[in-house]
């Protein structure tokens, strides 16, 4: 019994060094962005800063562009979100509810999608959209953020649908309402926690998103917020290291608070098509 | 009720959109491999038909077969790392004490929810070599000298930062996705095992292993089709003008060949080069997906 303890301590200090590698980074940019300077530019670092200041943050949020961009990512993120939920809605439904001749290759599809690499894709949506002036444009924009979210959309909600028992939708039925009556009346209330999931996270991959915003979009009004906050390094010789991690908390927290209300639904939405199979 | 018909109609929005806006661009990517197509040609909107030439200058140029070499060695070693550490971890996490496991988890969680650009910039200032962390870390700890060490100095290096990064960032899904599988490791056949006087290692080997080994391999095919295309890291870590052909991975030397230096036709031809290597990458992962997909 007692080596059984002494093990768990032992693996407890092992956790407890892991914990802190693994949580440092985060720490290092929530710290830095709350100290002042003197404390960032001393010759030793401060780990444990006293005299917090919001200084950093108010220069972060009063940088050229910083809320013309994030208006631009909230645009283009929330309209990508709409209507990559609508659209993926019904063939979601068609996936999880239906069987039909095609299926297969659809879904094959839809996962095949994912799977590119969205670098090999820059040049032709680059020239494609080039060809319809949309190269620039919030709306170009949104049109390529749909080619990821869409295929994600799908599969993560026909997920979540798999889920519903059919004893529900045939008990509608036999009450006498249609097919698509049921789905209204019983998968909707039951789908909408996978709704809820599945929109915050292709709200969030479309926030974090920088190779497509880098490319079609330029100029300070036009880009997104992690275009901007990418250029921040970039140019000055002395680079304001306190602003900058103050600007990358304020952009890190809609996606940390987002990302802890869905992560154990989506972790689960991801692997628990694997686990069954 | 139920036609036939109901389904295809519930896909028909979803299928033109995709077709619109993937297989648009994914047929005019073909295209455009074969043709010389530069900046003139983007005003024009017409390319000059080349035939095969972007080809075979690509596969004839070492720059590509150097490039394909370093992204193969920097995917196996990130691959690598991020599993064989992140299956340790989450055996780690079942034998700690429940409140070292949520300290875990909670920093685990907070490492997987921060923007890639974001992790970016914030081991750009760990690792700055003035006022950086680790240099001033690693030379208490009496590892050695780093005092105003550039860790960006050398290709190496570079990467072993990119590395590092990527590694911190891909571990929590890795970590978590296994802890969840490990749950269903029967207690009885383990506990069955210990009082056989079986050995820790046989146990993961016989027991744990083969419950969690589906979920490892979907994990490993799942790494290695998104290691092999990754552009933001390398791209903003070691500085977009610091890319050059010593340091190219698939991705940035597609980019700056292609895309920055306006030679869009070449570019064209690397990306299906690319991607029909990303294909062959996948086609383990797609089987098993079907799999579940299709129950």
């Amino acid at each position: 019994m007692t080596t059984k303890r002494s093990r768990r301590v032992g693996w407890n200090i092992v956790g407890l060094a892991l914990f802190v590698v693994i949580a440092f980074p985060t720490y290092w940019m929530i710290s830095t962005a709350f100290k002042p300077d003197n404390k960032i530019y001393g010759f030793t670092p401060t780990f444990f800063p006293t005299h917090p200041t919001l200084q950093h943050f108010s220069d972060a949020i009063s940088r050229p562009y910083f809320w013309t961009d994030v208006k631009n990512s909230l645009i283009v993120v929330l309209s990508t979100v709409v209507i990559a939920l609508f659209l993926s809605f019904f063939a979601a439904v068609a996936l999880a509810k239906y069987r039909f001749t095609g299926r297969k290759l659809f879904i094959v599809l839809v996962i095949g999608i994912q799977m590119l690499p969205q670098t090999g894709l820059i040049i032709p949506i680059y020239v494609v959209l080039g060809r319809y002036h949309l190269v620039n444009t919030l709306f170009g924009l949104i049109l390529v953020y749909l080619t990821f979210s869409l295929p994600f959309c799908v599969w993560t909600l026909r997920g979540f649908m798999i889920g519903i028992p059919k004893e529900l939708e045939e008990a509608a039925m036999v009450d006498g309402s249609t097919r698509v009556g049921a789905f209204v009346r019983i998968l909707l209330p039951l789908v909408a926690p996978g709704l809820v999931a599945t929109s915050v996270f292709a709200f969030i991959t479309s926030w974090n998103e920088f190779i497509f915003a880098n490319t079609i979009m330029s100029g300070g009004t036009k880009q997104t917020i992690t275009v901007w906050l990418s250029l921040f390094t970039g140019g000055a010789r002395a680079v304001d290291w306190g602003a900058l991690m103050a600007a990358s908390t304020l952009i890190s927290i809609p996606v940390v608070i987002f990302f802890l209300f869905v992560q154990r639904r989506i972790a689960f939405g991801l692997t628990a098509g694997a686990v069954r199979g | 009720m139920g036609h036939v018909a109901t389904p295809y109609l519930l896909l028909v929005p979803t299928i033109i959109a995709i077709v619109a806006l993937l297989g648009y661009p994914i047929v005019n990517l073909v295209e455009l491999s074969f043709q010389q197509y530069g900046l003139g040609q983007l005003i024009t909107h017409h390319g000059v038909y080349i035939g095969l030439a972007n080809y075979s200058s690509i596969l004839s140029d070492p720059l590509f077969w150097n490039t394909l070499w370093r992204t193969l060695v920097f995917t196996a070693a990130n691959v690598g790392l991020t599993m064989v550490l992140g299956m340790l971890i989450a055996l780690l996490l079942v034998r700690v004490s429940t409140w070292v496991r949520l300290l875990l988890t909670g920093a685990l969680v907070l490492a997987w929810s921060m923007p890639p650009v974001v992790a970016v910039q914030v081991w750009n200032w760990m690792t700055n070599l003035q006022n950086g962390v680790l240099n001033y870390t690693l030379t208490q700890l009496g590892i050695g000298n780093y005092f105003q060490h550039n860790w960006y100095a050398s290709t190496a290096s570079q990467y072993a930062m990119v590395t590092s990064l990527i590694v911190w960032g891909g571990l929590p899904f890795v970590v978590i996705t296994v802890y969840a599988s490990l749950s269903q490791v029967p207690h009885e056949l383990v506990e069955a095992a210990q009082i056989d006087g079986a050995r820790a290692w046989r146990i993961l080997k016989d027991v744990t292993l083969p419950v969690v080994k589906p979920i490892l391999l979907i994990l490993t095919s799942l790494s290695i089709i998104w290691d092999f295309g990754v552009f933001t890291q390398p791209y903003l870590l070691i500085g977009p003008g610091q890319q050059s052909p010593d340091n190219y991975l698939m991705s940035t030397y597609l980019y700056i060949e292609g895309y920055a230096q306006t030679d869009y036709g070449k570019g064209a031809a690397i990306s299906i080069l690319m991607l029909a290597i990303v294909a062959v990458l996948s086609i383990f992962y797609v089987r098993a997906m079907l799999r579940t997909g299709d129950e």
